[in-house]
């Protein structure tokens, strides 16, 4: 926000007091984040229709925008548009129609503590790798509120399995990013990528063993943290239709589908952040450090579309199994690892 | 200024909500308002320069605990909103409890010394409360986690006294059974 901040200063010069630059930078950067949220789905939804059909020996979209059907998202966005806003009559009215701004909201906010470049962060806080856990969290109440307010069996079925998929999943993801506080010092994401300066060997999911494990455990806990497959049971669509959002039509179905690519990024954005160096690149001086990262973390999220198209659906007491008995331990294994190894090393205060 | 702003518009979004939490006569909208409130109160906490005490309420109360109160509501026989209104044999001793809570907390807030500091940008405070956490607060704290493990032990007690009869008769086998 300091970048946009000082943008405002030096384009009004004295016209605008310092609350009104703190509103202004704010607003921009709320939007910015928000045009971000917004081109993930528009290049993800392209994207995983491409990476399916490679997957599946097929093309995919093909003919909209000529090469490659790289323009099949804006007809669809265009589509979606003009498609009646439905609310079934025996639905909650009030909660259906708040419900996709809750979690839209829960996403937007988690996106204030991404360090996208040096400076270039909505919210440079303290406590940034624990805001986005928090924040990241609510959405979890727009699930709850996008299922019952449906008034349909399946989209309650899918929003208590969201839920409670995301309560679990959320406990090895924060417990696999404690060893990276416990090396930095902070909670501070900025912080966090500059400990990671000088080329791949200093990035953290290369520190020790236990780093390089609490990094697969964040990548697959985050893969359920977002619903998608091999544990996208909330949608699980020969079961349940499309899950939580079934009763959504247009606009309000595109805000659910907004987040869901939105916290598809969000998610390997912090992965980056975290594990992999951030705007580091892999050897040399700092070099072009918002694209950097950029391609970091859509290379993650291709990694990701690459699973759900690979791997079969887990069932739901495999997933509390994964979870609660190997992942959890595990984890905590890597918490206590990546301690001992920081005294054996000399690295511990 | 721009402070205080901040200040009533948080204010106002945790009282109307928490208002609208107990006037409510659907259980599930009240369940719901609660967010709101919870968000409210967080906001107050950021506003104060708790910036750690502000994320542990949304991480605790909105990810946790309202989520659990939500299923719990959910789960269980919803009353209907549209029964007729009970008369005013509980609203008087809800009452009298209410301004009696009011009282105390009232008490509480005057009778107290509340320490004076410089205004100015709050500093950090995640790491002072984690040292306090590891020295002076130890044994508060382990405490603290003693009753929640105590309270997670009687949980899965309670959930398991069933188990035993619907594992015998289940028929969600393990997955070596489908062997090819």
């Amino acid at each position: 926000m300091q970048v946009m901040t000082d943008l405002f200063a030096r384009i009004f010069g004295d016209g605008l007091s310092p609350v009104g630059l703190l509103v202004a930078g704010g607003l921009t950067m709320a939007l910015i984040m928000a045009l971000v949220m917004a081109s993930c789905a528009i290049v993800f939804t392209w994207a995983e229709r491409k990476v399916a059909g490679f997957i599946q020996s097929r093309y995919g979209p093909m003919r909209v925008g000529r090469w490659h059907g790289v323009l099949q998202p804006v007809a669809d966005m265009v589509k979606i548009l003009g498609k009646e806003d439905i609310v079934p009559r025996d639905a909650d009215k009030p909660l259906f129609l708040l419900a996709p701004f809750v979690i839209f909201i829960g996403s937007l906010m988690a996106w204030a503590a991404i360090p996208f470049a040096p400076g270039f962060i909505a919210a440079d806080l303290d406590l940034g790798l624990f805001y986005i856990f928090a924040v990241s969290s609510a959405a979890t109440i727009g699930i709850l509120m996008a299922g019952w307010a449906s008034n349909n069996k399946w989209s309650l079925y899918g929003a208590a399995r969201g839920a409670a998929q995301a309560v679990s999943y959320e406990i090895p993801l924060a417990l696999a990013c404690i060893p990276v506080v416990m090396i930095t010092g902070s909670l501070n994401m900025n912080d966090i990528v500059v400990a990671q300066q000088g080329g791949i060997w200093r990035w953290h999911f290369l520190h020790d063993p236990f780093l390089f494990v609490a990094f697969l455990l964040y990548f697959v806990a985050s893969i359920a943290e977002v619903n998608r497959g091999p544990f996208d049971l909330p949608e699980t669509e020969s079961e349940l239709v499309a899950g939580y959002h079934t009763e959504y039509t247009g606009m309000r179905f595109a805000f659910f589908f907004l987040a869901e690519y939105a916290n598809l990024f969000l998610v390997s954005c912090v992965a980056t952040a975290v594990f992999l160096g951030g705007w580091q690149p892999l050897f040399g001086p700092v070099f072009l450090p918002g694209l950097v990262f950029v391609i970091k973390a859509v290379l993650l999220v291709l990694l990701q579309m690459w699973l759900r198209w690979t791997l079969p659906r887990l069932r739901v007491d495999q997933l509390m199994h994964v979870c609660w008995k190997v992942m959890v331990p595990l984890a905590l294994v890597c918490v206590l690892g990546a301690g001992i190894w920081m005294l054996a090393t000399g690295q511990a205060g | 200024m721009s402070g205080d702003l901040v200040f009533y518009g948080f204010a106002l979004l945790t009282v109307l909500s928490g208002f609208f939490v107990v006037a409510s006569r659907n259980v599930v909208h009240a369940a719901f308002s609660l967010l709101f409130t919870l968000f409210g109160v967080a906001g107050l906490y950021a506003q104060l320069g708790a910036d750690f005490l502000a994320v542990t309420q949304t991480v605790v109360y909105i990810g946790g605990i309202l989520v659990l109160v939500v299923f719990a509501v959910m789960m269980t026989r919803i009353p209907r909103s549209d029964a007729p209104r009970r008369g005013l044999d509980r609203a008087v001793p809800a009452a009298i409890l209410a301004l009696l809570s009011f009282a105390l907390i009232y008490m509480v807030i005057v009778g107290a010394r509340w320490p004076e500091r410089a205004t100015g940008a709050p500093e950090a405070t995640v790491a002072e409360i984690g040292t306090g956490l590891m020295t002076r607060f130890v044994f508060p704290f382990e405490y603290a986690s003693l009753v929640l493990l105590a309270a997670m032990v009687g949980a899965a007690i309670l959930i398991r006294e069933r188990a035993p009869q619907e594992d015998d008769g289940g028929d969600d086998g393990d997955a070596t059974e489908v062997q090819p």
